[in-house]
């Protein structure tokens, strides 16, 4: 018999490169000319690492099995939680008039949405797996849109886009895993598609008539066929009016999101000062610790939001390139994980976590270079904060232990 | 979910592949935004970070003819304020009201400094004392936005004595910075706002050089030195002027206190400013950092208008001393010689419509025109002038340059006002609301429609001691610039000067034994004032030798009453140039 390793060795390098890389940005985060609170969060961030490494271990010794038994239970209680939440949440730091977080007492306790985006993933890899065929119309997909829904709709109502957006990823991932068509993903995309172009009413114009192409080469009940055209069109229309309902602030947002020298000193600044950070780095960067743009308190929200601006400032080009290889490593491997999982719920949940944590990625990288809206994500690994990182190595832990069981080594895991 | 091994292995080299895509395309966002806009990001940056501290250039020495010094600079601090907003800056300017003065006006003037350029630390205090920094910077740390910068600041040695073409210095307004002439300046700065100051700015002013100071994000100065290296300013050149500070000095000794009125001296053939000064004058020293509102008032109030230029700016009726102009004008139209003479002979008056009446009532009698000259005999001159005829008259008195400046190197020099022609009179009197007659025997003794700068009337007397040519009047070292006014012979000239010399034998006789005396040729004048009817203009115009003339002089005394005080000061102007004594021709002066 080949030896093979006890555990997925790679994953968990690249897993603990990247908390090591993480955990040295922030402290680098802290490093300010004027001192502040930051400057201690390293330690916390330090132990908040043993302490998911340590949950990672203990998730890597239950069976998938058994987390596919615990998935309908505990996405149950994830429902009930955001429910909570938005009864009797509140806020916090710059986003203090949502109600993201669950209170009791006036004690934050944590945010149900976290936990959501795995639960989440479990429910719909149980649903997507049981079946055995994917879904090739749109009823087909009422059950998977049902369990991303609810919570998305809950979430949404917060107001929180940025999570509302992971969700949104991990359906479409999820669905693509499953073998669901691509033509079919891009018939339920194209609503939003047709909202965002019903400004340029040229392009929208050709974007229509792709989707009556893909519609024809498709063939999907008529019915549906007829509603999805009718989506298209009313979102083509009802886009501008539902832009002037928009809150101004939030208007706002989306409109720096589109060019943020509009207004530079309040919304746009953010985004500038990130801009500025990452663009002065050049090609090896300040110097570790060293970046002008966060030591003066220009870069807002060093530790957390912007963190990857940092890398970006202190390690130049050289540095964004290897931290994101270093990710580009993790999901390539979580995709071979997926791959050569035992059975179809253990690849559906791999393949769920990687694009959660892919759309985390790119959500908080691409805002660092207004490419993406400002939402307030973390960044996995990097951003200061215990639970996110608790979670991911939750994440990790259960793809550990996918991976064993995918290799036959489940056994040698077990105590 | 379809779970067939190649469906998945399918389904994850797809998945690889968009990875690897995704993450070339974010890589590639990275490369454009590190790499290919580096330089752009990178400015931007130390702009976000270095605030950069003018470190203000001296302004250029300006030197007399003998490189004596008239304007200087000597060591002074500016303080200032950084901060990223008005509000701060108030806030800060508040709490600093506590450890030093600050009237409402300085802060005001910090904020408004501050809106105009909010990178630039606000000029606070622009000429603070010693006592003010010291205290200041023991308080240092508590006030992390401020700057204590040494800057050199303007000196007068002499004064008053030397404001009157030297000017003064100030800080620049806000209108000033918003003129295309005074582009790249910023507020705060220091300009030139009167005199060959302002006239010569863009060469007395130095180049600017930046100290760079690192600021955080709330504006708090976090390094002051070493964050980027020094520009240093540059000194600009000295200036060299024509003025001979000696005979200056002593022209505005001869003024004193009590008189008023101006005085300018000029070289005749290049119009070099040998000096020039206005009376009553004032102490531009005291302009620098900021004139105290009480001393501008005092200025401003003083009935006899310190700031007011009376050599360049002041219009008056050049009285007798234009008969020179009319006897020149008169030659060169060949209607008249030196020794001709008038019909009616001089019996205290002239019977022209009505009776016009001679300076001196006891008559002159039948005089040539050197004699007029000499006695200043306005019976003549009148006849001269009907002679003449008045569209001469006019026509001459334009080609005399009498209606324009005298380009001299000073800003805000008035035009002297003279009619260019008929067409002015029927314009404002209308074609029968005057006569030609009387008009003409007013402008022939300087009188009427007629009003000279003391600058005019000198540069105008450089063209009687040389050969008609008027030199243009040069405060700086420049190229002499000369403009013929009229045209006469060589002898016809001299005979002028001979005659303006008046009774040349009483220097032979009177002084010969004393000291070998310099003759003073000139001309005095005596001018009504709407002001005060009772008390006359006193009015000298001369030069000396009277042969061979090196310095021209032209004086004007404010309400002098008579013409030889005026002449008295010209002729010790030209005895302290000369420096020999002069002889004053014993003429009596004209009306």
């Amino acid at each position: 018999m080949r030896r093979t390793a006890l555990a997925d060795l790679p994953l968990i390098a690249l897993a603990l490169a990247l908390s090591v890389f993480g955990v040295a940005m922030v402290y680098s985060a802290g490093q300010t000319d004027a001192p502040t609170a930051v400057a201690r969060l390293y330690r916390s961030q330090m132990l908040w690492v043993v302490v998911a490494i340590f949950g990672a271990y203990v998730v890597s010794r239950a069976s998938v099995r058994l987390v596919e038994w615990a998935a309908l239970p505990s996405y149950m209680l994830t429902i009930l939680l955001l429910i909570v939440t938005l009864v009797a949440g509140s806020g916090a730091g710059t986003a203090a008039s949502s109600k993201s977080w669950l209170t009791i007492g006036g004690v934050r306790i944590g945010q149900p949405a976290e936990l959501a985006k795995i639960t989440v993933v479990l429910m719909l890899a149980r649903v997507l797996a049981a079946r055995r065929e994917p879904p090739k119309s749109l009823l087909d997909l009422w059950q998977p849109a049902l369990i991303v829904g609810i919570p998305w709709l809950l979430i949404m109502a917060q107001p929180d886009l940025g999570t509302g957006i992971v969700f949104v990823g991990i359906f479409f991932a999820m669905l693509f895993w499953s073998g669901v068509s691509w033509r079919l993903l891009l018939l339920v995309a194209s609503p939003a598609v047709s909202m965002v172009l019903a400004f340029n009413t040229r392009l929208w114009g050709a974007w229509f008539c792709l989707l009556l192409a893909l519609v024809w080469t498709y063939k999907p009940y008529l019915l549906e066929g007829i509603i999805i055209v009718c989506l298209n069109v009313m979102m083509g229309v009802v886009a501008p009016i539902v832009w002037e309902r928009l809150a101004p602030y939030q208007q706002k947002r989306l409109l720096v999101f589109i060019d943020p020298t509009i207004d530079a000193r309040a919304s746009g600044y953010h985004v500038i000062q990130s801009q500025v950070a990452i663009g002065s780095g050049g090609w090896l960067g300040k110097g570790f610790t060293e970046g002008t743009q966060k030591r003066l308190g220009y870069l807002p929200e060093q530790h957390t939001d912007f963190i990857f601006a940092v890398v970006g400032e202190e390690l130049g080009f050289i540095g964004v390139t290897l931290a994101l290889t270093l990710f580009l490593g993790l999901f390539l491997r979580t995709v071979r994980v997926a791959a050569r999982a035992n059975d179809s719920y253990s690849s559906m949940v791999a393949f769920g976590l990687a694009a959660s944590w892919l759309v985390h990625v790119f959500e908080n990288v691409g805002m660092t270079l207004n490419l993406a809206p400002i939402t307030g994500i973390p960044l996995p690994f990097f951003s200061y904060g215990g639970s996110f990182m608790l979670a991911s190595w939750l994440a990790v832990g259960m793809l550990v232990r996918i991976s064993a069981e995918g290799r036959g080594r489940a056994a040698a895991l077990a105590v | 979910m379809s779970f067939h091994p190649n469906d998945v292995s399918r389904r994850a080299r797809t998945a690889g592949g968009l990875l690897v895509g995704a993450f070339a395309i974010l890589i590639g966002a990275f490369f454009r935004t590190q790499v290919v806009r580096n330089e752009q990001y990178a400015l931007q940056s130390e702009e976000n970070r270095l605030r950069e501290v003018p470190l203000p250039a001296p302004r250029g020495i300006i030197y007399d003819r003998e490189k004596r010094v008239i304007a200087e600079n000597l060591p002074g601090y500016t303080v200032s304020l950084l901060s990223p907003t008005p509000d701060s800056l108030r806030a800060a300017l508040r709490r600093l009201s506590g450890t030093i003065q600050l009237t409402n006006d300085q802060i005001e003037g910090a904020v408004r400094r501050f809106r105009r350029d909010p990178n630039r630390p606000a000029v606070i205090l622009p000429d603070a004392d010693f006592q003010v920094v010291s205290v200041l910077e023991e308080h240092r740390t508590e006030y992390p936005g401020l700057i204590i910068q040494s800057a050199p600041k303007r000196y007068y040695p002499d004064g008053p004595v030397v404001a009157s073409f030297v000017g003064y210095t100030g800080e620049i307004t806000e209108s000033d910075l918003n003129s295309r002439k005074y582009e790249g300046y910023k507020p705060g700065q220091q300009v030139g706002k009167e005199g060959i100051e302002k006239q010569y700015e863009e060469v007395l002013r130095g180049k600017e050089g930046s100290r760079f100071v690192e600021v955080d994000a709330r504006g708090r100065v976090v390094r002051e030195a070493g964050a980027r290296e020094d520009l240093a300013p540059e000194a600009a050149d000295p200036l060299y002027t024509n003025i001979d500070l000696d005979l200056q000095r002593h022209a505005a000794s001869l003024f004193g206190d009590s008189l008023r009125g101006g005085a300018i001296a000029l070289e005749p053939r290049t119009g070099e400013v040998l000096a020039l000064y206005s009376s009553p004058s004032y102490d531009p020293n005291r302009f620098i950092g900021g004139i105290p509102a009480a001393y501008w008032k005092e200025l401003n109030t003083d009935p006899r208008r310190p700031l007011y230029n009376k050599v360049i700016k002041g219009r008056y009726p050049p009285a007798s001393t234009w008969k020179l102009a009319t006897s020149a004008l008169a030659m060169q139209a060949g209607v008249v010689s030196l020794d001709d003479r008038m019909p009616v002979p001089c019996t205290g008056g002239y019977m022209y419509g009505r009776y016009w009446r001679c300076w001196d009532k006891r008559g002159h009698g039948n005089v040539t025109l050197r004699q007029a000259i000499e006695k200043s005999c306005d019976v003549y001159f009148y006849q001269l002038g009907l002679k003449l005829g008045l569209s001469r008259m006019l026509a001459g008195g334009i080609s005399l340059k009498m209606n324009e400046r005298t380009g001299i190197d000073l800003p805000n020099e008035q035009r002297p006002l003279y009619p260019a022609s008929e067409a002015y009179f029927n314009e404002k009197y209308g074609e029968r609301g005057w006569v030609a007659g009387s008009t003409v025997l007013n402008l022939s003794i300087g009188q009427g429609e007629n009003s000279q700068t003391v600058a005019n009337m000198a540069r105008f007397y450089t063209a009687l001691a040389t050969d008609g040519h008027a030199a243009r009047p040069e405060i700086v070292r420049r190229n002499p610039e000369r403009v013929r006014l009229f045209k006469l012979s060589d002898a016809q000239m001299a005979g002028l000067r001979t005659a303006m010399k008046g009774v040349v034998s009483s220097a032979g006789t009177a002084n010969s034994a004393r000291i070998e005396g310099v003759v003073l040729a000139g001309k005095t004048g005596t001018a009504q004032n709407s002001e005060n009817p009772n008390v006359d203009h006193a009015w000298f115009v001369g030069f000396a030798p009277a042969d061979n003339p090196t310095i021209v002089v032209a004086v004007f005394i404010e309400f002098g009453e008579h013409g030889y005080v005026a002449a008295q000061v010209a002729s010790k102007i030209i005895s302290r140039y000369l420096k020999r004594e002069t002889v004053l021709p014993p003429t009596t002066e004209g009306d």
